[in-house]
């Protein structure tokens, strides 16, 4: 390793590789591996967490149209009043129990499932706010690095105002953004092709 | 917000299209990506875990009835940004193959035995100096169906979560010396050498326990944050 032991400055950051198919066990492990501690699973929201509960789902597809199987998602978002639980917010409640954050794996149909709820709108450069969304990482086999990309409400009139959205091709905008079905959201994330899902460079 | 996290630095990670590794070919993104400013969403970043990791989680031979098969190694190092800051109360989780090469998840389905005393999945939370420390077994290299006859290095699988979600790092574990280095897509992935070599431990004697276990050092670094407050950046 290039850094050495009293400290100083490293080359470079560390690379990314792949989580492998083989992730679960240590990352999603469910109830399938009883010897691996609980980890944090799809469910972030918990029955007392205030706001308006929703599942977020979708399946991950890769560019032959198939699902993929082996992905995960995290996701990190706001609380229903659109503040984050991290001390860089400066709004943030120390009260608040609601983390924002969950992880899911993806089933045989390539199905991702969260129950959370609506953050509230944030921040946004330039003193503005941003629509509410939901941040979201991608892994997967065959993945040598995270995608990054978001999910948005397709019922939020302050779509048509949000400063990243704004940044999209019209046209790909709505890969982004995610149908209402009572309070079920659905989005898909294509990693390529026909309707590829936008990802962001951060 | 004043936080500035640097750009330049991602070019160590491996492009997501990398044909060798087949699997790249059909999940690679073909669209360019947009690039956006970071906001107080990609500023932040998830701080959990704290209250579930158990010090027996760092000792994965330790986990079962009895004592795991092959050879006991402490793999130890430190969680540090590109500006070589500590990254103290960081999730370190950890999964790796056993001593003869097979995962345990219900997937692997490869010819070689699985271990009764012995899961492969760990976690850590970094002390104030960013430092990790886990217990277990070397993992044994193992086939997969990428081309013919292709075989992964020894590896141990690490996840790390920095100060935002931008800092997140996925990444594997090397050891020193290994003759499939050449032949290993995913590794060579990596374009840049010295970057790959980032990903390769160092055999320290320090490390090693007499009589029990070797020991290899392996520190992580994390995307970092520029040093000075600057003005948001709008580069559109």
């Amino acid at each position: 390793m290039s850094t050495d032991s009293a400290g100083g400055r490293p080359e470079g950051i560390s690379p990314s590789q792949t989580v492998g198919p083989f992730f679960h066990y240590g990352l999603t492990p469910g109830k399938a591996y009883s010897h691996v501690p609980v980890s944090v699973d799809g469910q972030v929201a918990e029955p007392g967490t205030p706001g308006e509960k929703i599942v977020l789902t979708g399946r991950v597809i890769d560019g032959a149209g198939e699902p993929v199987p082996d992905a995960m998602l995290e996701i990190w978002q706001a609380d229903a009043d659109g503040r984050y639980a991290h001390p860089n917010d400066g709004r943030a409640r120390q009260s608040n129990s609601f983390m924002g954050f969950g992880r899911s794996d993806t089933d045989a149909q390539g199905t991702y499932r969260f129950v959370t709820v609506r953050p509230g709108r944030v921040p946004g450069p330039g003193g503005g706010e941003q629509a509410p969304h939901i941040l979201v990482a991608v892994f997967g086999r065959g993945m040598l690095k995270q995608l990054f990309t978001r999910v948005y409400f397709e019922d939020e009139a302050s779509n048509a105002e949000d400063p990243i959205l704004a940044l999209v091709p019209e046209a790909r905008r709505g890969t982004l953004i995610a149908r209402k079905n009572g309070h079920t959201f659905t989005l898909d994330i294509r990693l390529q092709g026909e309707g590829e899902t936008v990802f962001f460079d951060v | 917000m004043a936080l500035v996290l640097p750009r330049g630095s991602t070019a160590a990670h491996p492009p997501s299209l990398h044909p060798a590794y087949t699997s790249t070919v059909l999940r690679a993104p073909q669209q360019p990506l947009v690039l956006v400013p970071h906001t107080l969403t990609e500023l932040t970043g998830p701080v959990y875990g704290h209250g579930k990791v158990r010090d027996s989680d760092a000792d994965l031979t330790a986990q079962h009835a009895g004592e795991p098969l092959g050879e006991r190694i402490i793999v130890s190092g430190r969680v540090l940004d590109e500006d070589g800051r500590p990254v103290p109360n960081a999730l370190v989780e950890l999964w790796q193959a056993n001593s003869a090469g097979r995962y345990v998840h219900v997937r692997d389905q490869h010819p070689a035995p699985l271990d009764p005393n012995f899961t492969g999945a760990g976690r850590y939370l970094t002390a104030e100096d960013g430092r990790y420390r886990f217990t277990t077994v070397r993992p044994g290299a193992y086939p997969w169906r990428n081309h013919h006859n292709a075989w992964r290095p020894a590896h141990i699988h690490f996840s790390v979560f920095g100060p935002t979600f931008l800092s997140r790092l996925v990444t594997q574990m090397y050891f020193p010396g290994d003759p499939l280095f050449p032949y290993d897509p995913i590794f060579n992935g990596i374009p840049d050498a010295k970057a790959r070599e980032r990903l390769i431990a160092r055999f320290d004697l320090e490390t090693t326990q007499p009589e029990w276990a070797l020991g290899y050092q392996f520190d992580i670094v994390l995307r970092g944050r520029e040093a000075t407050p600057t003005e948001e950046p709008h580069e559109h």
